[in-house]
C-alpha cells in the first residue's frame, strides 16, 4: 500500500516561489499561463499487513500533524494499493 | 539563575548565545542537547539560530518534534522564559508556542545584513531596559523570515501588545523598503500572551560587542537577566 500526500499553500497565502517560476515560464515563451503555485508531494510506503482503514487514519494524522503547517498550508491524501 | 541553550543537529548560533550569557550578563549557562527531557534546573531557555535538521520539510518543523521541545512547552507553561532567535523563532511558531508562521522571504533571497528594528513594547521581560520606540541595529541572516498570520491573529497581537519589534528605517519609520523579507506589518519579533516566550528573526546575540558592529542587542539580555532575577 502506498499513500500520496499533496501539500499546497492556502489560496490566501502569497507564493513568491510560484511567482518566480511563473516568471521564468513566461520568459520561455509560454504566454497562456495565468498562475503557478508551488507545493510538496510525499510518497509514504505502508506495510501490506496494515488494514486500509488503519493506514488511512495514520496517514491522515501524519499529513495533518507533521507534513502540513495548518497556518499556511492545506493537504490532500490518496491511498493506492 | 541558570540559563540553557538548546542544541539541535544543525544549530549554529548556540555558541554565540552561550558567549553572551556567560560574558555579558555573567550568568551560568549550559548547552542542552535536543534529546534532553528535564529542564527543571533552568530559569531561562534560549533556542538559538541555525539550520536545525537542515531546514528539511519546513524551517523549524522537525526540531519542533524533538524530545526537548515537550519539556520546553511545559517550561513555558510554568511562566519561565523561552527566547527563540531566528531558527529558534521558527521552531517556536512550529511548536505553537507563538502564533503565525515564517515563510520564504518575499524576494526569495537569503538576506544577511544589519537592519533597524523598532521596539514596540517595553513591558516585556526582554525589553524592559530598552526605551519605547528605540531603534536598534541588529543583524539578520535568514531565508525564511517572512512572518504571516491571519487577520484575526494580527489584530489580537496588536491589541495585546505582543508585537515587540518591527523592521523600520534608521529614524524609526516603517516602510516597505525597510522590511527585508516581506513580513506582515513589518513584524520582526513577537511574544506570547503571557510575554514569557519571545521569538524574533534578528540576532541580538550577534550585536553585543562594538567589534561586531553594534552592541544594541545587550539591553535585551540585560532585561532578561533582570526579569529572571525578579522571578527568583
Amino acid at each position: 500500500m502506498k499513500a500520496k500526500v499533496y501539500v499546497t499553500l492556502k489560496p490566501s497565502v502569497l507564493d513568491p516561489q510560484g511567482k518566480a517560476i511563473h516568471h521564468s515560464v513566461e520568459l520561455l515563451g509560454y504566454k497562456d499561463i495565468s498562475d503557478v503555485r508551488q507545493g510538496k508531494y510525499f510518497e509514504i510506503a505502508l506495510d501490506d499487513a496494515a488494514s486500509e482503514a488503519d493506514a488511512a487514519a495514520a496517514v491522515e494524522k501524519i499529513a495533518k500533524d507533521v507534513l502540513t503547517n495548518p497556518i499556511i498550508e492545506d493537504y490532500r491524501v490518496e491511498i493506492t494499493s | 539563575m541558570k540559563f540553557g541553550v538548546i542544541v539541535f543537529p544543525g544549530s549554529n548560533c548556540d555558541h554565540d548565545a552561550y558567549h553572551v550569557v556567560s560574558k555579558h550578563i555573567g550568568q551560568p549557562v549550559d548547552f542542552i542537547w535536543h534529546k534532553e527531557t528535564d529542564l527543571s534546573g533552568y530559569d531561562a531557555i534560549l533556542i538559538p539560530g541555525g539550520f536545525s535538521y537542515g531546514d528539511y520539510l519546513r524551517a523549524g518543523a522537525l526540531a519542533s518534534f524533538s524530545p526537548v521541545m515537550n519539556a520546553v512547552k511545559d517550561f513555558a507553561a510554568k511562566g519561565k522564559f523561552v527566547f527563540g532567535i531566528c531558527n529558534g523563532f521558527q521552531i517556536l511558531c512550529e511548536t505553537g508556542l507563538l502564533p503565525g508562521a515564517l515563510m520564504r522571504n518575499e524576494n526569495l533571497h537569503f538576506v544577511c545584513k544589519h537592519v533597524n528594528i523598532r521596539n514596540e513594547n517595553t513591558n516585556t521581560p526582554y525589553t524592559s531596559e530598552i526605551e519605547h520606540g528605540a531603534v536598534l541595529s541588529i543583524p539578520i541572516a535568514h531565508a525564511e523570515g517572512n512572518y504571516v498570520c491571519d487577520e484575526e491573529t494580527l489584530n489580537s497581537l496588536e491589541e495585546n501588545g505582543q508585537i515587540v519589534f518591527r523592521y523600520c528605517d534608521e529614524n524609526g519609520a516603517l516602510s516597505d523598503e525597510s522590511n527585508p523579507n516581506g513580513a506582515l506589518s513589518n513584524i520582526a519579533g513577537i511574544c506570547n500572551l503571557d510575554r514569557n516566550v519571545l521569538g524574533m528573526m534578528p540576532h541580538p546575540e550577534r550585536a553585543c560587542e562594538e567589534l561586531l558592529g553594534s552592541n544594541d542587542g545587550r539591553d535585551m539580555f540585560r532585561s532578561l537577566a533582570k526579569a529572571v532575577a525578579a522571578a527568583g
